[in-house]
């Protein structure tokens, strides 16, 4: 075994074993690659998450609602340049990540990549988009890597009003007239694919290169189950049906339900779902119309 | 230029490492740490500083093992236990 193997060896047992590592502790090579592409999508995440909801502040239907979304938008790019700072402390400049996100090199999750059609969608997705995010967020405040479990603390608490935020506006429109309750009925048929796919294949998590390296501390589907668990209720006492025949609880606490399409999600991560062009359009529109900004704050940007 | 951030919670405790952030100068960070760190008042007080200029330690060598100045240098145990018997206090 050469002396990097062994290292190599060592580290992995270390954090196995629940250790946690710093910047500027020795690490393998293939560990801060995984750490990089992982917390950078979820920094493009942030930030891509916030256009279908910029979308509403315009539309928001009273004053209240409209501070609350745009306080949301705020959190979310806020996680955006605190994900961001971590990636570049592990070598990964902000500015490539702005460049390999727009060009389409680097991913956002799969959720960002669907249009909004009603105020029902924005309450859908603060409420159970944020419930699913937070499920994943929860479980990397125990990642190997220090600073991005750290940071997850803030997350995690900000977060936490989102989900409020999004299931007071949900019930705002279920305990409204018919068509109000109709808006969010048809926002859950949209959306219930996507938060299917959410967290994505149910690769054990034995054979999960994230686990392995515990920069996840969780498998995909150890994940969904807790989504179900915890929401299925919570969706079903509003008098919301949930478009899939075959969701169902076993008698062992396992939830049941319909194989969602894994080809679609892999379309759609890849840049092909119904909304990845425009909303990369955007960013890149975002990007040039503000990079004089960079330049004439940031001396190293010029 | 990066500043880094040490956030207060209450009043009377320590401040702990919250994030960094990159800001022009300090006019921009001290915007910046309250828009990051302030705005739901979930910090009493922060503390902002250029990365450059925190000096990090991370070496400690112990090369001569000083357990003196340690509570486990300390094993007080066995001749607690003698001096009460000596003095007739040793619990029945």
């Amino acid at each position: 075994m050469s002396s990097t193997e062994q290292r190599t060896q060592e580290f992995l047992e270390f954090v196995q074993a629940g250790g946690q590592v710093e910047t500027d502790d020795w690490m393998p090579d293939e560990y801060r690659k995984r750490l990089i592409k992982f917390i950078e999508m979820h920094g493009n995440s942030e930030l891509m998450g916030v256009l279908p909801e910029r979308d509403w502040i315009l539309r928001a239907p009273t004053l209240q609602r409209k501070l609350a979304l745009t306080a949301k938008i705020q959190d979310e790019v806020g996680h955006c340049q605190l994900i961001y700072r971590v990636v570049e402390d592990l070598g990964k400049p902000r500015t490539q990540c702005l460049d390999d996100l727009i060009s389409g090199k680097s991913k956002f999750h799969n959720v960002f990549h669907y249009p909004t059609k009603s105020w029902g969608d924005v309450g859908v997705i603060a409420w159970l988009v944020d419930a699913a995010a937070i499920i994943s967020q929860k479980a990397l405040l125990k990642c190997s890597y220090a600073p991005y479990a750290r940071v997850m603390k803030k997350v995690c608490w900000e977060e936490s009003f989102h989900i409020l935020h999004g299931r007071d506006t949900v019930l705002a429109m279920v305990t409204g007239t018919p068509e109000q309750f109709e808006l969010v009925q048809e926002a859950l048929d949209r959306w219930w694919g996507p938060l299917m796919h959410f967290h994505g294949t149910p690769i054990p998590a034995a054979e999960d290169p994230m686990v392995h390296w515990r920069i996840k501390s969780q498998g995909n589907e150890e994940a969904r189950q807790q989504f179900l668990e915890g929401y299925v209720p919570q969706i079903l006492e509003l008098g919301l049906t949930i478009p899939d025949p075959a969701l169902r609880r076993g008698d062992d606490g396992v939830w049941t339900y319909t194989e969602p399409d894994w080809d679609e999600l892999m379309a759609v991560v890849t840049g092909h779902g119904p909304a990845s062009e425009e909303r990369l359009a955007f960013r890149r529109l975002a990007r040039a119309e503000v990079d004089w900004v960079s330049k004439a704050m940031l001396p190293e940007a010029a | 230029m990066i500043f880094e951030v040490f956030r207060q919670e209450r009043k009377g405790q320590p401040f702990t490492h919250g994030g960094s952030f990159h800001a022009p100068n300090r006019e921009f960070a001290d915007a910046y740490a309250r828009e990051f760190y302030a705005r739901r008042q979930e910090s009493v007080a922060l503390w902002v500083v250029p990365r450059e200029t925190i000096m990090s330690i991370e070496e400690f060598p112990d090369e001569f093992d000083l357990k003196y100045r340690r509570v486990d240098g300390y094993s007080i145990k066995g001749r607690l236990k003698e001096a009460r018997e000596r003095a007739g206090t040793a619990p029945a």
